[in-house]
C-alpha cells in the first residue's frame, strides 16, 4: 500500500484516498472553438508514462481536497506532493 | 465474411500429438518430443513484424500465416512466451457482452475455442463449464435480463435463472435472504468456461513457428523506425529488424510502444490482481462472477479456486497491487461462498492491463502507415484471444479492418462512436 503525503493533513495510508488521474489538464480555454479531435484529446487522450506520472489525488476519507503527486510508475516511489497551483517537485533524472 | 478453408495452411513440420505419438513416444522414454518451436536469430527484414508474444499476439502470427499466405512474419516477445498477462489472467472465456460490436467479436472467439484444440493440435483444457453472473440488488436483476435479451437477439447462449436455478447449479453459494448480497437471480451462458491460459500461447506459438514464423524471445522493442512518414522497421536489444507493417500487441505496455511513433491513446495502464487457493476436491462446477460485489472464480482442473480481484486506482507498471485489494476481493469471496472461509491461499499476482475508457479495445491502423495496433483489451482480453488475432491478421493482411473490428478503432474517441462495455460487460472493470 502506497503511503502518501497529503500536503494539509500529513502521510496517510492509500485507502484514505481516491485517485484522479493524469495532473495539469486544464479545461479548453475556449470550448466553443474546439474541433473535435481537440476534445478527444482533452476528453480521452492521455499520458501513460512508464516512469514519473504528475497525477491528481483526493483526501476523500481526510480534508477531501484535491493535490497532485509525482509518482514513478514502476517502483511507485512518489517524489513528492504539491498543492494546486504549485509547481512539480524537481524530477528525478 | 471470407472464411478460408479449415486446412488451407496445413501444419506440415509440427509433430502431432496424438494417442499414437504418445505411446509411441512412451516407449522411447520421451527422450524425442521435438520442442514447441525454433529459437531463431532475428532476420534482417519479414514481411510483417509483431510486437509481443502474448496470446493476442501468436494469434494474429497464426492466422497470418494460416488464413492470409503471409509466413514470413517474427514475433518478438520482450520476455518468454507465455510469461506476461497471457499466464497470468483468471482463464474465463464468454461472449455475453451487451452490445452488438462486443457481441459479434466475443462470440467470433467463442466460436473459434470451440474448434481450438483441433485447429492447433493441442490440448487447451478448454472446459464449457457455464459462466454465472449473479444479481444481487433490482438494477443486477434489470441488466441480466436486458443482456440475456440482447444476447439471443445476437444469436449467443443465455439464459436468466433463479436464485433456487442458481442453487441447482452451483451448490455452494449462499442464496439465503438473510446474505449481505442476497441472489436474486443470475445469468448463465452455457457455452462460456475456461482453458488453459498458458497452453493457449504455447499451442499457438507451435502452430505458428510450424507455419514458419519466427518466434523471437528476449527481445526488446525501444524503437519504431519511420522513414518518409511510414514505418520501416524496428530497434530492438536484439538489433534492427526491417518490416513494412509493424502491429503492436503489448498490453500494458501498448501506450509506450504506440509513443514510439508519436502516436498518442486514451489508454491507461494498471495493475490486476488475481490469485489461487491450495488444492482442494472438486467443488465449485462453473464460473461465477458478480458484478455488484466484484467476484470471479472458478476452479482449476488441479483443484485451485482461481479468483480475480480488482484493479489498482493508480497508473502502473509494476506488475504488483496492492494488498488492501486483496483483503476487499477476500471479504467479497466469503460473503458469497461462506463455505470457502478457512481456504488457504497459495499466490497471488498481478499483470498489467490497459484500460480504454470504454472498456473496449481498440484493433486498428494507427495514423502512421504500416502501424498497427491490437490493445486496450484492459481487464477482459484472455476470452478474445482466437478472434482478437484472426481479426487483427485480417486487418494487417488487407491494410484495412475486418467487419468485425471495423468499430474498433482509435478514430472512435473522435467520433463519439464509443462501445461502452462499462457496467454493461456483466463484469465491472
Amino acid at each position: 500500500m502506497l503511503n502518501i503525503r497529503c500536503p494539509w493533513c500529513g502521510p496517510r495510508d492509500e485507502i484514505e484516498f481516491s485517485y484522479g488521474g493524469q495532473a495539469h489538464v486544464p479545461y479548453p480555454g475556449d470550448p466553443a472553438t474546439l474541433t473535435d479531435a481537440e476534445w478527444a484529446q482533452y476528453v480521452f487522450m492521455r499520458d501513460n508514462p512508464k516512469g514519473v506520472f504528475l497525477e491528481r489525488w483526493m483526501h476523500a476519507h481526510g480534508c477531501r481536497r484535491w493535490f497532485n503527486a509525482a509518482r514513478h510508475t514502476v517502483t511507485h516511489e512518489i517524489y513528492g506532493t504539491y498543492k494546486p497551483g504549485e509547481k512539480p517537485p524537481e524530477r528525478p533524472a | 465474411m471470407k472464411v478460408p478453408s479449415g486446412r488451407a495452411g496445413s501444419i506440415e513440420r509440427m509433430q502431432k500429438f496424438s494417442i499414437f505419438s504418445l505411446v509411441a513416444n512412451a516407449f522411447s522414454g520421451h527422450a524425442h518430443w521435438k520442442p514447441f518451436w525454433r529459437d531463431p536469430a532475428p532476420k534482417e527484414r519479414y514481411d510483417a513484424i509483431i510486437v509481443g508474444g502474448g496470446g493476442h499476439g501468436l494469434a494474429t502470427a497464426y492466422y497470418l500465416a494460416k488464413n492470409h499466405g503471409i509466413r514470413n512474419v517474427a514475433v518478438l516477445e520482450k520476455g518468454w512466451i507465455g510469461g506476461g498477462n497471457t499466464g497470468r489472467n483468471t482463464t474465463i472465456v464468454r461472449s455475453n457482452y451487451l452490445w452488438n460490436e462486443s457481441g459479434a467479436l466475443y462470440e467470433h472467439a467463442l466460436k473459434l475455442w470451440e474448434g481450438l484444440d483441433q485447429d492447433l493440435n493441442i490440448n487447451l483444457m478448454f472446459s464449457q463449464r457455464g459462466v454465472l453472473n449473479l444479481a444481487h440488488n433490482l438494477g443486477d436483476v434489470r441488466e441480466g435480463r436486458r443482456r440475456v435479451e440482447a444476447n439471443r437477439l445476437n444469436g449467443i447462449d443465455g439464459e436468466w435463472l433463479t436464485p433456487e436455478q442458481v442453487k441447482a447449479f452451483c451448490p455452494i453459494v449462499d442464496i439465503s435472504p438473510g446474505a449481505r448480497y442476497p441472489v436474486m437471480g443470475a445469468t448463465l451462458q452455457r457455452r462460456g468456461g475456461t482453458a488453459r491460459h498458458d497452453t493457449v500461447a504455447w499451442g499457438y506459438a507451435r502452430a505458428a513457428d510450424a507455419l514458419g514464423v519466427d518466434i523471437i524471445q528476449n527481445c526488446e522493442v525501444n524503437g519504431i523506425i519511420r522513414e518518409n512518414g511510414r514505418v520501416t522497421g524496428v530497434r530492438t536489444t536484439r538489433g534492427t529488424i526491417r518490416a513494412d507493417k509493424v502491429g503492436i500487441v503489448a498490453a500494458g505496455h501498448s501506450s509506450v510502444l504506440a509513443a514510439m511513433a508519436d502516436v498518442r491513446l486514451p489508454i491507461q495502464s494498471h495493475p490486476l490482481q488475481a490469485l489461487v487457493s491450495e488444492p482442494m476436491k472438486p467443488i465449485h462446477p462453473c464460473v461465477l462472477m458478480s458484478n455488484a460485489v466484484h467476484v470471479y472464480v472458478s476452479q482449476s482442473d488441479k483443484g485451485e479456486l482461481v479468483i480475480g480481484a480488482g484493479i489498482d486506482a493508480y497508473n502502473s507498471y509494476s506488475q504488483r497491487g496492492s494488498f488492501h485489494v486483496i483483503e476487499h476481493q477476500m471479504a467479497a469471496l466469503i460473503e458469497l461462498f461462506p463455505i470457502f472461509s478457512r481456504v488457504r491461499l497459495m499466490r497471488t499476482w498481478a499483470g498489467i492491463v490497459d484500460v480504454c475508457p470504454d472498456a473496449s479495445p481498440i484493433i486498428a491502423k494507427m495514423p502512421v502507415r504500416g502501424l498497427y495496433l491490437n490493445g486496450g483489451w484492459g481487464t477482459g482480453g484472455f476470452k478474445a484471444t482466437p478472434g482478437s488475432g484472426w481479426v487483427f491478421a485480417h486487418t494487417i493482411a488487407n491494410d484495412a479492418p475486418h467487419p468485425l473490428n471495423a468499430a474498433y478503432s482509435l478514430e472512435r474517441f473522435t467520433t463519439g462512436a464509443l462501445i461502452d462495455e462499462h457496467g454493461a460487460a456483466a463484469v465491472a472493470h
